[in-house]
This record gives structure tokens, C-alpha cells and sequence, in this order.
């Protein structure tokens, strides 16, 4: 697209992606923060995380102020006025992001705690996962590019795969041993934190979609989170045991 | 020059009664002398709507918009080609009297141009020269009414026979259009009705737009974006003499079909 004939009309513009872009990489390094300092039992850095957490919330105090003041001064149309909307949108999402990793590292405290569980394993590469999701939407944004994002939201459904099946070996786990349920509680809360995660970087995709093509993403996306539906019993933990 | 159709609306929803358009253009070009302002316009104008024309200065939207009543033929080296339906009637037709067309179709300018009559004058004007009025009274009713439809009437009524001249900019142009609707008008044509006002009389013209567009079908021309966009429910954006997209209002203003058009309402070109 071409420039503005009013200059500073770009330099806003440019403003608003940088502190997407700003708040976006911030969100990205707390979840990757938050579950490595699960994963080392590191509270230090837990702590680090936590204190870290009013940065992003003040970038969306920014953004939202600069999309108000865009809508009020500029009146913008058509692409412009998508770009400014998604922008408002997608600050919401990360700055939820940074809320739930600040989650996430608040528990290693408690954690570190009582004994490591063998389900826990499964909590960083989950983290991985959600941290590349995140990751591809905001260089789907910077590129603006609709077929990134579209492939972003659908590949949310493995995050949800996995948190779904860690939701029930945590039960089983739970069920063998009373002495687990501490680290197992934790642990459930801390996937859950990363499956919402992995909920708003689908979200962004849509705004991002919606950005370059100006109609929503139509098509209702996979959803693998079939927790809902999870129970356990003895039978079923002696069934299958430890599988 | 493909033109970017509309999306479906609610008039063809099955079992809604589908409406002709009130003008329906085709083809139409327009000349002066060797040059070519318009070419080949296609536009249909919907009954009790508002359809606004947008585009930078000189790409042909006044000149479509005075084809509508025949305006042109005033202009010596002006041309019209192609072919405009009114009611499903050529406008140019041999049985056409164009006095009579204006009055059908009405017409409000930029600067506001009242008689050098009394207010009620102005607006008796009309209806008495085209044998509308039977007798005093009812010149009186068709004059109190055009005022009040004009939103004008509370404001003139005890001074009906003071100069139409000593309005404020405002007053005047819905004195303007009190005047085009005593002659009892199917169509109002309005170019740039708001250029000269301040934004509170600009606001009073745009509400009385939105009331007008019940009894009248309107088209409206604007170098204000932000106005089409408030007033109008079709917007057809014009550059270079030609239509490059017609379509819903909140369509065009939140996502064009034509590059050209986001660029236009976007201010990335003038």
C-alpha cells in the first residue's frame, strides 16, 4: 500500500505496530520464563517473571490510548480502520498472555514444594508449543500475511491435544497416590494456563485475518480440548496404568 | 473498466418484493466539446435512498449528477450520450419537457442560492409557475408544509415576508430545499449542500437528509468522506470520468473491492 499523504498519519500507524510488536515479543519471553522456571523449580527467575508483568499491561495502556486518539483525530477507513481495531484487539490478547504466565510462574513456589510428578514433563513441551504459536501470529501480523495466521489457528488443536491428554494422565496420577495431588493441582492450572494461551494466539490469528481480508475468519476452527468430558476411576487408572 | 459489484442487500431476499430502481443509467457519456468527462456510467439510484457520489475533484460526479435533470442541456458545448431512465422513462425522450423534469427531479447547489423574494415567496415560487395551487390557502398549506418538511419552519414562521437573502448560510439552504420540494419532487439532487456550512448546520441538513429519504430518493454529491459515509446507504466512487466501484455504504467504508477506492477514501491519493 501506498504511504499517506499525511506523513504523520504513517508515523502513527508505524507506532502501533512497533508497540504490537514490543508487546508482543514481552509475552513471548514470559511464558518461555514461566515454564523453564517451572520446569528448574527456579524460583528466582519465577519471581523475576512475575515483577515483569506490569510492563505489558502498561504497553496496553499505551496502545489502547493511541488507538483512541487514531479514531478520534484521524477518522480512519477501510484498511486503516481495520489495522487500528485489530491493534486494540490483539494488545487485549497478549496482554492476557502475560497474565497467564505470570500465573503460570506464581505456583513454582508451591511446586518446589512437594515431589516432582512424572506428568510434568509434558508441561515444556506444551510450553514450546504455545510459544511457537505465539511466536508465527505475530510475524503473521508483522507480515500481515492471512494464510500464516490461518495455519496458526489450526494447529492450536495439538496444544489442546496435548493439555487434554495431560489432564487425564494428572487424574489417573491422582487417583493412585493422595500424595500427588498437590503437585498434580498445580500442574493441571499450569497446562490449563497454557491451553488459554494457545486459545488467544487463535484469536490473534483471527484479527489478523480479518486485518488483511476485512471479513472474519469464517470457518469454525478445530478444537481439540475435549477435557470436559475426562473422568477417572480406580478401574480406569488400573486399566491404564501408567500407559 | 470491470466495475466491483455490491453485495446482495435485502432486496433480494426471497419474498421481499423487488423495487426498480427510480434512475437507472446506462452507457452514458458526456462531452465537452472534444473532451470526454464521463464515460459509459452504469449507476442505478434506489428509491427512498440515499446514494452518495464520491471521487477527487474533476472525475465526473457533478457532471453525472446534473445528467439527472438534464442540467447539462444549459451548458453550449456539453454533450450527453447513453441512456437515463426515470421511472423506467427516457429522460431525453422527444415528450420530454425538461421544465417539467426539474421539477420531478430538484436540484440544491453548493452555495445556497435563494430568490431575491421574501421567504415565503421563494418558496411559493415554484408550485405556482408549474399550476400546482388551486387558490390562496392552499399555496399557504403547500408553503408551510415544504417549510416544516425542510425543518425550517419553526425558525421563519413570524417572518414569512422578510428577505430569503437574510438567513444565515444554513437557514437559507433548507430554504433551498423547501423550494425544490414544494414542487413536489420525486428526486433531490444535491451538490455539495454542506461546503459552505459550519458543522451544526451541516449536522441539521444531514438529519433532515435522513428524514427527506422516506418520501424522496436522493443523491447526493460530497468531497466529505466521513459525510457520505454518515448520510448514504449506496456510495459510488468516480475517478477519472469513469464509476470504479458502487456498493453498501458501510461495505465501501470499512472494505472496498477496488484499491483504487481504498486509496481515494484512505487519503493515500487526492
Amino acid at each position: 500500500m501506498t504511504e499517506h499523504i499525511v506523513k504523520s498519519y504513517d508515523t502513527d500507524l508505524a507506532h502501533l505496530n512497533d508497540l504490537i510488536a514490543r508487546m508482543g515479543g514481552l509475552a513471548e519471553k514470559q511464558l518461555a520464563d514461566a515454564v523453564q522456571s517451572v520446569f528448574k523449580r527456579d524460583a528466582d527467575l519465577a519471581l523475576r517473571t512475575v515483577e515483569s508483568d506490569p510492563r505489558i499491561d502498561e504497553l496496553e495502556l499505551e496502545i489502547d490510548a493511541l488507538v483512541v486518539r487514531m479514531l478520534a483525530l484521524r477518522q480512519p477507513m477501510a484498511d486503516d480502520l481495520r489495522e487500528v481495531i485489530a491493534a486494540l484487539k490483539i494488545s487485549s490478547d497478549l496482554e492476557r498472555v502475560g497474565d497467564y504466565a505470570a500465573n503460570i510462574a506464581k505456583r513454582v513456589k508451591a511446586l518446589s514444594l512437594v515431589p516432582l510428578v512424572k506428568p510434568a514433563h509434558v508441561i515444556p513441551r506444551m510450553g514450546t508449543l504455545a510459544q511457537a504459536q505465539i511466536r508465527r501470529v505475530l510475524d503473521a501480523y508483522a507480515e500481515r500475511n492471512a494464510e500464516k495466521a490461518v495455519e496458526v489457528r489450526n494447529a492450536d488443536e495439538e496444544v489442546d491435544e496435548m493439555y487434554t491428554s495431560l489432564f487425564r494422565e494428572l487424574l489417573t496420577y491422582m487417583m493412585e497416590d493422595p500424595r500427588h495431588i498437590s503437585a498434580c493441582t498445580h500442574l493441571l492450572f499450569v497446562a490449563k494456563n497454557i491451553e488459554r494461551i494457545g486459545d488467544h494466539a487463535t484469536n490473534i490469528a483471527e484479527y489478523v485475518y480479518f486485518l488483511v481480508h476485512g471479513t472474519p475468519l469464517a470457518e469454525e476452527r478445530p478444537k481439540g480440548d475435549n477435557s470436559a468430558t475426562v473422568v477417572s476411576s480406580p478401574e480406569a487408572a488400573r486399566k491404564q496404568g501408567n500407559a | 473498466m470491470e466495475i466491483v459489484t455490491d453485495v446482495p442487500t435485502s432486496e433480494t431476499v426471497p419474498g421481499l418484493r423487488q423495487v426498480p430502481p427510480k434512475i437507472t443509467s446506462t452507457g452514458v457519456a458526456v462531452y465537452y466539446g472534444d473532451k470526454k468527462a464521463l464515460k459509459e456510467v452504469d449507476l442505478d439510484i434506489n428509491e427512498n435512498e440515499v446514494t452518495a457520489l464520491i471521487g477527487p475533484s474533476g472525475c465526473g460526479k457533478s457532471t453525472y449528477l446534473r445528467c439527472l435533470n438534464r442540467m447539462n442541456d444549459t451548458i453550449d458545448i456539453c454533450r450527453v450520450e447513453g441512456q437515463i431512465l426515470l421511472d423506467g422513462e427516457d429522460i431525453y425522450g422527444k415528450r420530454v419537457d425538461p421544465v417539467q423534469l426539474r421539477a420531478r427531479v430538484g436540484m440544491v447547489f453548493q452555495k445556497p442560492n435563494p430568490f431575491p423574494k421574501s421567504i415565503f415567496d421563494n418558496v411559493a415560487y415554484g408550485p405556482k409557475i408549474h399550476g400546482l395551487v388551486r387558490d390562496k390557502t392552499d399555496l399557504e398549506e403547500i408553503v408551510m408544509n415544504s417549510l416544516e418538511r425542510a425543518g425550517l419552519v419553526g425558525e421563519v414562521r413570524d417572518r414569512l415576508h422578510e428577505p430569503g437573502t437574510g438567513l444565515s448560510g444554513g437557514q437559507q439552504q433548507r430554504l433551498c430545499i423547501a423550494r425544490a420540494i414544494a414542487v413536489q419532487p420525486e428526486v433531490i439532487l444535491m451538490d455539495e449542500p454542506c461546503s459552505a456550512l459550519d458543522p451544526i448546520a451541516t449536522a441539521k441538513i444531514e438529519e433532515l437528509i435522513d428524514e427527506l429519504r422516506e418520501n424522496y430518493t436522493i443523491v447526493i454529491v460530497t468531497h466529505s468522506m466521513q459525510q457520505a459515509a454518515r448520510v448514504s446507504q449506496r456510495t459510488a466512487f468516480f475517478h477519472l470520468g469513469e464509476i470504479v466501484e458502487v456498493g453498501e455504504t458501510p461495505q465501501i467504508f470499512t472494505n472496498p473491492g477496488d484499491e483504487r477506492t481504498q486509496g481515494y477514501i484512505t487519503g493515500r491519493f487526492g
